[in-house]
């Protein structure tokens, strides 16, 4: 099929908003006639889920948890990005714009991305009505910090949870909306397909997940607001229940997979402290604002500390080696977040990590406390240090934190037009489910911005383009292409309940895990990709043979949940290594070792991958079938990306 | 470490339930209490048996989703979410209770699974301002100063885990309903609302079957995320003062 993605003509500064001129309208008595379908209630799902019935159209929004309020986003801490230079440093649409399109390592599509900026603004007036608590001046205006990637302070946040803030805010404009009637939520509720009818979405089945029941719900278009797939890793910063299930599962029915391989591993996490882990804790980009990163200068110290002989307090300042600072003098601890993690994998890698592990870098405080007082610190960080000590049972305001990279959020996703639209007419995906904004890498505080942007200010007007176009006829859950899918739903339930195995749905995930983090994780080569493949299709194979999964479909059945979610990974890993094996190149989070410069640095090849790869499904087991969407570049100029 | 559990385990909703008792020999003191669940429910599977459902999902301390009465205390000894409570807070041969939350308005789903629905319709009835997408002005065209700010995020805190609930003898909703009442009352954008949305919001609580609040202040000790009992008699006011003033209800 041939990829058109709908970049309005003329200048970048005018596209939206002479597209939004220029798109159909549906007038407001007609749109109570017209369903929508929203999977998700994060903040790209609520935003859409409220900002869709405020217009007046009906919706249905579902979620997997037991209530709206707890969607992942909700775990975002540091901020929000957005160009209104309240700072007066120098800010501007452009130049977030600009950031982002260069952070990103030029791999994302300029058009989105200016659109992007352009209405970041207006999130901010918008979650600020709603009462967000955002952080404030004494004199009561919105105060900024500064993130990574950037160098003027455009972040606005809400202590360490701004994430949480802006969540309640989405909620509570969707809540406001289910008490109107015009949003029924369903909770508990998974999606397991997508149902088309003569080549559009009108629907999709779900599973209750109280009862088992399998249902099928029709409407006019579907919006997929269900996140990233970090969760392949197994080990992830992601919450527990984050899946892919509901974009493979879109995939499946036609929609393209963009960029898969594109994965970000954030630099400051909690390291891993035992087998019996189940998921890593992020400690937030905005600790590199004051926090110095650093490894012992000679391997010997660094042995000593694993060794437990010595501590960080034992290191004299000039055995230290602020790598960072030394490596990346202009933006120091604030290099991107690609930049960070590989160059702590590397000091590690050359045996100067610390902790038990040796896989672990210092985040270091002294200094800060020194210079703005404990008080100061604590005000900023306090809720951040506590999570700390609670899992480390160490005080980082006496010995300086230890952090390891870990798998945090993945750029790509399914892949849409200018409009969201995936490449199933009718079918949309908003937020982190699609690939469209970051390009290979995302900077800190910009996650929470584009999924608002798309829930709030982009997917309600361009949803309305679709539906001026096509009929408000109603398609019933009676149609034989529902009938289908709930059948073919049913019966891979019922085949995983038959297997009756030895292994645990969890040993199956780790196992892909750990192939995942080891071969197509921070740094891949085209051999141990190879390999992982093939490791990846007997892992899936024997999946099929010898899971585990206990009880009946008709009941709250934790396997089965998740059996049917690593069933999903276990294709979608297998898609990454493709990906990332086709990209014979390194550009953000994809680092392939064959293609560094001489400092180690990713090295893009501009002339022969400056496009979306975007994977077509061809069916089971078989290799799909790569599109490519050009990236044309005409207001930023491809540099090699520094931050010396 | 080795551990004797004693586990509420319901079928579903119509089940009576029981605690049954389990043993766990290799708990290492770095684990979570989730991640300790974790291993036994592995352990279960590998028998054929069926696991023990618990909610849980950021495992961070933010989402609100876990729950557990850990030996008499919502979330365990600790004031913290049961996701960040570790093993070091318990003892080598120690015996532990999980129950679900205990509380009317929180009817048992499975094991240690419960509905908090009502919170849910709670808000609804009325935990938001008015406003609908884009009809905004610049967000510093409304300074907030930096105490009220401050306090307001005090009260935004509320993480929505219904510990205050499963802690009060009463299963009393108010610190709970309180914290969203505070939050936007404190606010200039929630003001205009405040009389109809706190009369609405303690409707709603009252007809979901929560109990009354007598101050004896166990939600504010057992919350996760400390909000305060100021909050309460802030929601008291509200509520006296719409009650009052207002020809809403």
């Amino acid at each position: 099929m041939e990829l058109n993605s709908k970049i309005p003509e003329g200048p970048l500064a005018e596209k939206w908003s002479k597209h939004k001129f220029n798109v159909k309208l549906v007038n407001p008595s007609n749109k109570r006639k017209y369903d929508v379908i929203v999977v998700g209630s994060g903040l790209a799902g609520a935003a859409a889920a409220a900002s869709l019935a405020e217009l007046g159209y009906n919706v249905k929004c579902f979620c997997f948890q037991d209530s709206p309020r707890r969607a992942h986003s909700i775990a975002a801490q540091g901020g929000i990005n957005a160009a209104k230079n309240y700072q007066n440093d120098g800010d501007s649409v452009f130049r977030l714009f600009y950031d982002t399109i260069k952070g990103g390592d030029y791999r994302a599509r300029e058009a989105n991305v200016h659109r992007l900026a352009e209405v970041s603004v207006s999130i901010i007036d918008q979650c600020v009505a709603q009462g967000v608590p955002f952080a404030r001046e004494y004199g009561g205006l919105l105060a900024n910090r500064s993130f990574g990637g950037a160098q003027v302070s455009r972040t606005f946040y809400a202590r360490g949870q701004t994430g949480q803030q802006l969540l309640l805010g989405a909620y509570s404009a969707l809540s406001r909306q289910i008490e109107t009637g015009k949003v029924k939520m369903y909770t508990r509720t998974e999606m397991l397909d997508v149902v088309t009818i003569d080549g559009k979405a009108r629907g999709i089945v779900t599973r209750n997940l109280v009862t088992g029941k399998i249902e099928s719900h029709a409407g006019h278009a579907v919006l997929l607001c269900t996140g990233g797939y970090g969760n392949v890793f197994y080990l992830s910063t992601n919450a527990m229940g984050s899946n892919v299930t509901a974009a493979w599962r879109a995939h499946k029915k036609g929609a393209y997979f963009a960029n898969p391989c594109y994965t970000q591993i954030h630099p400051t996490c909690i390291p891993v402290s035992g087998d019996h882990q189940s998921k890593l804790t992020l400690m937030s980009e905005s600790l590199r604002n004051d926090g110095r990163v650093w490894v012992p200068k000679n391997e010997a110290d660094a042995k000593a500390i694993q060794a437990g002989k010595k501590t960080a307090n034992d290191i004299k300042e000039e055995d230290r080696d602020y790598f960072l600072e030394r490596k990346y003098p202009s933006f120091g601890n604030l290099v991107p977040r690609d930049v960070a993690s590989r160059n702590a994998k590397q000091m590690c890698d050359e045996g100067k990590g610390v902790g038990k592990t040796g896989l672990a870098v210092y985040l270091d405080f002294a200094d800060a406390i020194k210079r703005d007082g404990l008080k100061t610190i604590e005000a900023k960080y306090g809720n951040l240090f506590d999570m700390y000590r609670q899992i480390t049972d160490e005080n980082p305001y006496e010995m300086p934190m230890m952090i390891y990279p870990a798998v945090h959020y993945t750029m790509g996703g399914l892949w849409v037009d200018y409009n969201l639209m995936t490449s199933v007419p009718g079918l949309y995906a908003l937020g982190e489910a699609n690939f469209s904004d970051h390009g290979a890498n995302r900077l800190g505080a910009s996650a929470l911005m584009q999924g608002l942007a798309d829930g709030y200010f982009v997917a309600p007007y361009t949803i309305g383009d679709y539906l001026a176009q096509m009929p408000a006829d109603k398609v019933t859950t009676d149609h034989p292409e529902f009938k289908k899918a709930e059948a073919e739903t049913k019966a891979q339930i019922d085949a995983l309940l038959k297997i009756n195995g030895t292994k645990t749905v969890d040993e199956f995930h780790r196992e892909l895990g750990k192939i995942m983090w080891d071969y197509c994780g921070m740094a891949r080569s085209a051999e141990g990709l190879q390999f992982a493949r093939k490791r990846v299709q007997e892992i899936r194979a024997e999946f099929w043979k010898n899971v585990k999964v206990v009880g009946a479909n008709e009941e709250l059945n934790i396997t089965l949940e998740k059996a049917l979610r690593v069933a999903d990974f276990l294709e979608l890993g297998e898609l990454m290594i493709v990906d990332a094996l086709n990209r014979n190149e390194s550009c953000g989070g994809h680092f392939r070792e064959e293609y560094q410069t001489e400092e180690g640095e990713a090295r893009r090849d501009d002339n022969n991958f400056a496009y979306v790869a975007a994977w077509e499904y061809n069916g089971k087991d078989k290799d799909e079938t790569l599109n490519k969407e050009p990236l044309v570049f005409e207001n930023v100029k491809l540099t090699q990306r520094s931050y010396k | 470490m080795k551990l004797t559990l004693k586990i509420w385990r319901q079928k579903n909703a119509n089940d009576k339930g029981k605690m049954v008792e389990y043993k766990l020999n290799h708990v290492s003191e770095d684990m979570s209490f989730l991640e300790m669940l974790d291993v036994l429910n592995e352990e279960l599977l590998h028998k054929g048996e069926e696991p023990v459902a618990f909610d849980h999902d950021c495992r961070e301390g933010i989402c609100g989703m876990c729950s557990l009465y850990i030996n008499g205390h919502p979330h365990g000894p600790l004031q913290t979410t049961t996701c960040q409570l570790h093993m070091r807070s318990f003892k080598d041969g120690e015996t532990i209770y999980i129950e679900p939350w205990r509380a009317k308005a929180f009817p048992v789903v499975r094991d240690l699974v419960v509905d908090r629905g009502a919170f849910d319709r709670i808000i609804q009835a009325g935990g938001y301002v008015s406003v609908n997408t884009g009809v905004t002005v610049d967000a510093n065209e409304i300074p907030i100063p930096r105490e009220v700010a401050d306090l307001a995020m005090d009260a935004a805190q509320c993480i929505g885990c219904g510990a205050c609930v499963a802690s009060c003898k009463n299963a009393s909703a108010m610190l709970f309903v309180s914290a969203k009442v505070s939050q936007l009352a404190l606010l200039p954008q929630g003001k205009a609302e405040r009389k109809k949305r706190v009369e609405k919001m303690v409707a709603q609580m009252d007809s979901e079957g929560f109990g009354s609040c007598t101050n004896t202040g166990a939600c504010e000790a057992e919350c996760p995320k400390g909000i305060s009992l100021t909050n309460i008699a802030r929601m008291n006011r509200e509520y006296f003062v719409a009650k009052l003033t207002s020809n809403n209800l």
